[in-house]
């Protein structure tokens, strides 16, 4: 699956989307997150606040327990500061 | 198209007026204009916004199709700028059609508490000092709650 990270998400890991293939434990975005950490250092420090990071499944913003198995895009991403 | 995603300026007064110009049963139209702000103790010389236009495009598709029935408009559209932004330029235009007044104003209003919290986009400011990314505010959360209390 394609993750896509945005604002100071992904100037802290230095890029902007990657190519990954989680374990099936990884159930929910939560698992993902921490699964993201426990495979680098940068993405630990920066997701050290997970309740700082949203989340969303192709084109629906979702909370940290939604299943991610049938996203085709996950996008990770600080709080918005549109408007 | 109700949502419209650009970098290039757009006129304020010309959106508006093609916005009106199909207005059967309208007796009231609102529209705010959002603009790159730049305090003289704190000048900001660059206004970046980051976006992710899939999500946007449908976060606010949804949030437009939401207001349209909750306060009866006519219709409702969006215009949000992204890219390098100056002082005093347009970032984004909430344009509200309603029967009345009240609809028109409350639909707005909706529509931009909507894009502050929830449409995917971050602001990030270049001054004298340097670069940072403008930090969500609660009172934003606050705002957009509030249309979710039952009162």
């Amino acid at each position: 699956m394609k993750i896509k990270y945005f604002a100071w998400l992904r100037e802290r890991l230095n890029r902007g989307e990657e190519e990954v293939s989680p374990p099936p434990e990884v159930v929910t975005v939560a698992d993902l997150i921490q699964w993201l950490r426990s495979r680098d250092e940068a993405a630990d420090l920066a997701m050290q606040k997970p309740q700082l990071i949203k989340a969303a499944l192709d084109t629906e913003i979702v909370p940290h327990t939604a299943a991610i198995a049938n996203a085709r895009v996950i996008a990770l991403f600080p709080p918005m500061t549109g408007g | 198209m109700a949502v419209r995603l650009q970098t290039a300026p757009f006129d304020p007064g010309a959106e508006t007026n093609t916005f009106l110009e199909a207005n059967a049963g309208a007796g009231a139209a609102v529209t705010f204009t959002g603009l790159v702000r730049s305090e003289p103790g704190d000048p900001v010389a660059t206004l970046t916004l980051e976006v992710y236009p899939e999500l946007a495009e449908a976060q606010i598709g949804r949030a437009i199709a939401d207001a349209v029935v909750r306060f009866g408009l006519i219709k409702a559209a969006v215009i949000h700028r992204y890219g390098p932004l100056h002082p005093g330029e347009p970032i984004v235009q909430v344009m509200t059609l309603a029967p009345h007044r009240h609809a028109a104003f409350e639909g707005a209003e909706f529509l931009m508490d909507f894009l502050k919290t929830d449409a995917p986009f971050w602001k990030k400011e270049a001054t004298s000092e340097g670069e940072r990314w403008v930090e969500a505010k609660a009172e934003d959360d606050d705002a957009r709650e509030r249309w979710n209390r039952n009162d």
